[in-house]
């Protein structure tokens, strides 16, 4: 019986929210409750020489001011891994403040403890650091000859390279080649919520508010930095405002929060501030992509080679993995990708939204663009004529759904009948053009077990728990649906608690697995406790379903009953009270696919948008977008919209807005507040049209593949072979700014 | 945030005379610029005089066509009032594409015309800065320098003036008046505004306690079809990249008369004047404006990353004058 899921019911937290009960991290309020402020960097190079606390000491309710010279050391630095493993997640293999060297802008050098916010904010003003500075390279630019290929990424998760075939080969012999180069600014994650943390010590044991996507990659992480047991850390987390990959991994500031706890022997909380989230929670790395695309000229494709080049920190080899998608979308018989680095002196990048694959795509769909014109072809058949029907180890999709994304993209963006000329069409000092991308995201499937517990009460009402956090997403209200659904109970019985490592424990909730990671869990566990309440019911002499196969029973509003012969049943409180039981409970988990499953993993999508450009004033705006997306099982229509909605403005913005520049004679970045660093407003954002393609999937948890990221993907792409479309010129540069699209003024 | 103390006062002479009094003084009006830098740990007042109970909140007719707005009006009040809105449009345009509605709900005239820069060097508190901390240098002259200005500028500071509606009450003379400890004062705008030499950190000839009680906008004929352009990246809420306030008056095919200020280019709010004096007696089509736009901005000096601006400007002046006629062609 399914009859939450697939509803577009409201969050169940949305009155909470706008009422203001909902309690963030910085919120929390706690008897003897203190402040820390963060002293950042100001070089991006060098040494602390001398550091003099005496002016902050003697300000006004100061504690404490920790630095490198009586900060305790850690236990141990954990390997950077990605927090879906469920291991250690650090964000970066570097713990500051173990001794004087500085390695980026904004590295904690001290951090100041006080009885109010606003006088550990004052204080940490006081604090006079001594640097001696040291050259620095912070841009791609400065560190050009220090180029090399990663041998593997993501904390050796991944390869940096990825060939098949012949390349050069292929390449030198295609009839039609297309060859592009891409400059992309680094983008920050800009959650309204800047991160916090609130420790507090009791007898040796540590717990911590954080505001994380996952409690338990705090957990472990900071477990393994203080050399504690896990039992004796313990995160809470019940609202999150927004992440977008910058609440993914443990940033130093969390075990930092503890530390100070430690030693003023009181709890402190830590909020960074606005600048400092642009320092201190990883970022999109400045990056430049190049690719080649060998083609026949009936329009099949025959080789790509497509290369990343970014900055990372000295510490990692840190880059988004661009090459997952251009590496599978397309039947191709020769590929190569490959990602290089420069290592710098800045933080080490981290997740972002779209992680790696929506500037790959970027690159690979506008890159397509060109190829149709090249050949005369229509883009969208273009995508069509080229799309593979399995990955490129010669395994089926786990589902598609591409080609009717595109299909049905054409259609409701009006696509058919385009004039594909260049500046062909006109608004006054406007000039219109429409352009498409195709859309792809892997499904992530590296998480170990996942795990939640089902409790029914006697009343027939349930609770439902796993150690997961809301976001933003709406993780709470879809696994209450699922909930729901599994235990035949009607939405309102259900309550669903997370937001606790003491509960069941579920991986970061990253690369868009979150919902289908927890819904698996969640499911596991209330069919087991559905079956198991079945079980007794058929087994109990007093219950009309005595003898019954519990394979013919189903549960409806709270009621088991046969399923031809609905009349035959009793409800779940009337089993109970019969055996005395005022509750019972289950377990239950769920392990993702091996990774070597037989089966591609890609969440398809296609993206359509119509801009005006004023050639003159250099301006862009979008004027519609079309998105449409097959992810699978889709557990509530209105999250899912909102998530793919916002994946799309996202888009919109990496294409027009989005870009931090590196001052590099300081090392500090340009922007550092929402003022300078451009995030759309309402008014550029234009009538956004989504659409669903159903597709069923076995292979990943309940059929569900994610909203997360795919969104995202292919929106900038679609904008910018717009703008070509618009103007006939090739931007090859993000963010799209005026004095790029600016047509070149007529002297020049 | 720094400790600081607090006083609000109910007479223009207690205000002038507080601050004027106290070296570390400052008005609050607003806020919206005064809270931020002080947040910045940019501006480091002991002393905040809050002065929003004086009486000066007033919009009034002049004799004779004009208008006085007084300093401690709110930008949104001044926009949707009539007399505004039907004489002075450009004004009342370039109010209200600045901010959001809510600091226009806060933000006073008084404050906006004393706003202070946007450049990021200025308002981060580390980076060398002559505005900031003279003597230290311009960090912004070889750095990100996209958002500065070309017009104006001096080896020692190239940051523009921020406010909008400066620029438009600079197309049509305003006069500021202002009250301090050596008396009352009538300001011209066009002189409230110090290019930066080599003392950027002197923006206005306010004196330490100096009040602005008021803002006069004389008659002019002219205002009543004037326009003001904004351009920026994103649609609201941003800074101008360029900005034109532009009025023009065409007889029988002939710019009988021009008004052109520029914002978001120039150091202070750039009247145009070069482009208004080529503009009399020619004709009123895109190509003269694109002439009187060139001859604008031959002085300008561009640097790495606001090259683009020389152009943009250009065109600015092109779209706003060629709207302005449009609706004052008879
Ligand atoms: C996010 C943001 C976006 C903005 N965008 C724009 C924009 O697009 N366009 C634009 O034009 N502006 C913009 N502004 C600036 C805004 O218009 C100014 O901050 C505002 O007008 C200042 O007025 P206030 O009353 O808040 O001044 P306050 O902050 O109170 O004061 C500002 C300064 O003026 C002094 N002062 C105030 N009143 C007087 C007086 N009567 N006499 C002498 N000195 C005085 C104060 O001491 C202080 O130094 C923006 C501001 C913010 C925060
Ligand atoms: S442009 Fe002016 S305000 Fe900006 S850094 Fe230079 S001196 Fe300071």
């Amino acid at each position: 019986m399914n009859t939450a899921i697939g509803r577009p019911v409201d969050r169940v937290d949305s009155q909470a929210k706008v009422t203001g009960g909902a309690r963030y991290t910085a919120e929390i309020s706690l008897p003897g409750l203190t402040y820390a402020a963060v002293v950042g960097a100001r070089i991006p190079s060098g040494r602390v020489e001398a550091v003099d606390a005496s002016r902050a000491l003697a300000a006004g309710g100061v504690l404490a001011v920790l630095t490198h010279e009586n900060l305790p050391e850690i236990a141990g630095q954990p390997h950077l891994l990605p927090s879906l493993l469920g291991a250690a997640a650090p964000g970066q293999s570097f713990f500051p403040m173990q001794d004087a060297a500085v390695h980026y802008a904004g590295q904690p050098v001290a951090l100041v403890v006080a009885e109010s916010h606003e006088q550990a904010q004052y204080a940490a003003s006081l604090v006079d650091v001594t640097y001696r500075r040291e050259p620095s390279i912070t841009s791609i630019d400065e560190g050009r000859d220090r180029v090399y290929e990663a041998q593997r990424l993501f904390g050796g998760l991944m390869p940096g390279r990825d060939e098949r075939g012949d390349v050069e080969t292929a390449l030198a012999e295609a009839p039609v080649r297309i060859e592009a180069g891409y400059r992309f600014a680094a983008n920050h994650h800009n959650a309204l919520e800047p991160p916090a943390t609130t420790a507090v010590w009791q007898d040796g044991r540590l717990t911590l508010y954080d505001s994380t996507m996952g409690i338990r990659a705090t957990q472990l992480t900071v477990a393994h930095l203080l050399g504690l047991p896990l039992s004796h850390v313990r995160v809470i987390t019940h609202f999150v405002g927004g992440g977008f990959g910058s609440k993914a991994m443990t940033w130093p500031h969390v075990t930092l929060a503890a530390m100070a706890a430690r030693h003023v022997g009181r709890p402190v909380r830590l909020a960074l501030t606005r600048a400092q989230t642009y320092t201190s929670n990883g970022h999109r790395e400045e990056q430049e992509q190049s690719i080649s695309l060998g083609a026949t000229r009936d329009g099949r494709l025959t080789a790509i080679r497509h290369h990343k080049l970014s900055i990372t920190s000295r510490f990692d080899d840190w880059a988004e993995p661009a090459t997952g998608v251009s590496s599978q979308l397309y039947d191709v018989e020769h590929y190569e990708g490959v990602h290089s680095l420069i290592q710098g002196n800045t933080m080490t990048p981290t997740f972002t939204r779209g992680p790696g694959e929506t500037l790959g795509v970027f690159t690979l769909e506008t890159a397509m663009d060109e190829l149709a014109y090249e050949l005369g072809v229509d883009p969208v058949e273009l995508r069509l004529r080229n799309h593979a029907g399995a990955d490129p180890r010669g395994n089926p999709w786990s589902s598609d759904g591409l080609a009717e994304c595109l299909r049905l993209g054409a259609e409701r963006f009006g696509w058919h009948g385009r004039d594909p000329r260049p500046r062909a069409r006109r608004d006054g000092d406007w000039l219109i053009g429409t352009g498409m991308a195709a859309a792809a995201y892997p499904v992530a499937f590296f998480m170990p077990e996942q795990r939640a517990r089902a409790r029914v009460y006697e009343d027939g009402s349930a609770v439902v728990q796993t150690g997961t956090q809301e976001f933003g997403t709406g993780v709470l209200t879809v696994a209450t649906q699922v909930a729901a659904d599994a235990l035949g109970l009607p939405l309102e019985s259900v309550r669903f608690e997370a937001g606790d490592t003491d509960l069941p424990n579920t991986s970061a909730a990253v690369g868009s697995a979150g919902a289908g990671m927890v819904s698996a869990a969640v499911h596991a566990a209330a069919t087991a406790l559905r079956d198991r309440l079945v079980a007794m019911a058929v087994a109990d002499a007093a219950s009309p379903l005595h003898g019954a196969d519990p394979a013919a029973v189903d549960v409806a509003d709270g009621r088991m009953r046969l399923r031809d012969r609905p009349g035959t049943g009793e409800s779940y409180a009337d089993l109970m009270i019969r055996h005395r039981l005022a509750d019972t409970e289950a377990v239950g988990s769920w392990t993702p696919p091996p990774l070597d499953t037989p089966h591609g993993l890609l969440t398809f999508g296609a993206q359509f948008a119509e801009v005006a450009v004023d050639p003159d004033l250099g301006l862009v705006r979008v004027r519609r977008m079309v998105g449409v997306f097959a992810p699978g099982r889709v557990l509530n229509p209105k999250l899912a919209r909102s998530q793919l909605v916002g994946g799309m403005v996202w888009g919109l913005s990496q294409a027009l807005l989005e870009g931090n520049e590196m001052d590099t004679r300081h090392g500090r970045w340009g922007a550092s507040n929402l003022g300078e660093y451009l995030v759309p407003v309402n008014a550029d954002i234009p009538e956004i049209t989504v659409e669903f393609v159903e597709v069923e999937d076995d292979v990943v948890p309940l059929g569900i593949k994610g909203v997360g990221e795919i969104g995202q993907v292919g929106a900038a792409a679609a904008v910018a072979n717009a703008v070509f479309h618009a103007t006939g010129r090739r931007l090859r540069r993000l963010p799209l700014a005026a004095e790029l699209v600016m047509d070149p003024p007529a002297s020049s | 945030m720094r400790p600081l103390g607090y006083a609000r006062v109910s007479t223009v002479a207690e205000a002038v005379e507080i601050v004027a009094t106290d070296p570390a003084g400052a008005f609050l009006a607003g806020g919206t610029t005064e809270i931020d830098l002080v947040r910045l740990g940019v501006a480091r007042p002991d002393l905040l005089v809050d002065i929003n109970d004086l009486p000066l909140h007033d919009i009034d007719d002049l004799p004779g066509g004009g208008v006085r707005i007084g300093a401690l009006a709110r930008m949104s009040e001044v926009a949707r009032t009539p007399a505004i809105a039907g004489r002075y449009p450009g004004v009342a345009q370039a109010l209200l594409l600045g901010a959001s509605q809510q600091l226009r709900n806060m933000a006073s005239m008084g404050g906006n015309l004393c706003q202070r820069t946007r450049c990021a060097y200025f308002r981060d508190g580390v980076s060398p800065c002559n505005k900031r901390e003279p003597g230290t240098g311009c960090s912004a002259l070889d750095g990100l320098n996209r958002g500065h200005a070309i017009l104006g500028t001096s080896e020692h500071c190239v940051a523009t003036h921020p406010s909008d509606v400066a620029v438009a009450l600079v197309a049509f003379d305003a006069v500021v008046h202002t009250a301090g400890p050596g008396g009352v004062r009538r300001i011209p705008i066009d002189d409230f505004y110090l290019m930066p030499g080599d003392t950027p950190d002197r923006e206005n000839p306010l004196r330490h306690g100096e009040l602005i009680t008021a803002i006069d906008l004389p008659p002019a004929g002219i205002a009543e079809r004037s326009v003001y352009l904004k351009f920026r990246d994103r649609q609201s809420y941003e800074f101008a990249l360029v900005s034109v306030c532009a009025a023009v008056r065409v007889e029988d095919g002939i710019v009988t008369e021009a008004r052109v200020a520029l914002g978001g280019v120039g150091t202070k709010p750039w009247r145009a004047r070069l482009a208004e004096q080529h503009l009399l007696g020619v004709p009123a089509t895109a190509e003269s404006y694109a002439a009187a736009a060139a001859y604008e901005l031959s002085a300008a000096v561009p640097r790495r990353h606001n090259a683009f601006k020389v152009e943009l400007a250009q065109r600015a002046i092109v779209r706003g004058l060629t709207q302005a006629a449009r609706g004052g062609m008879r």
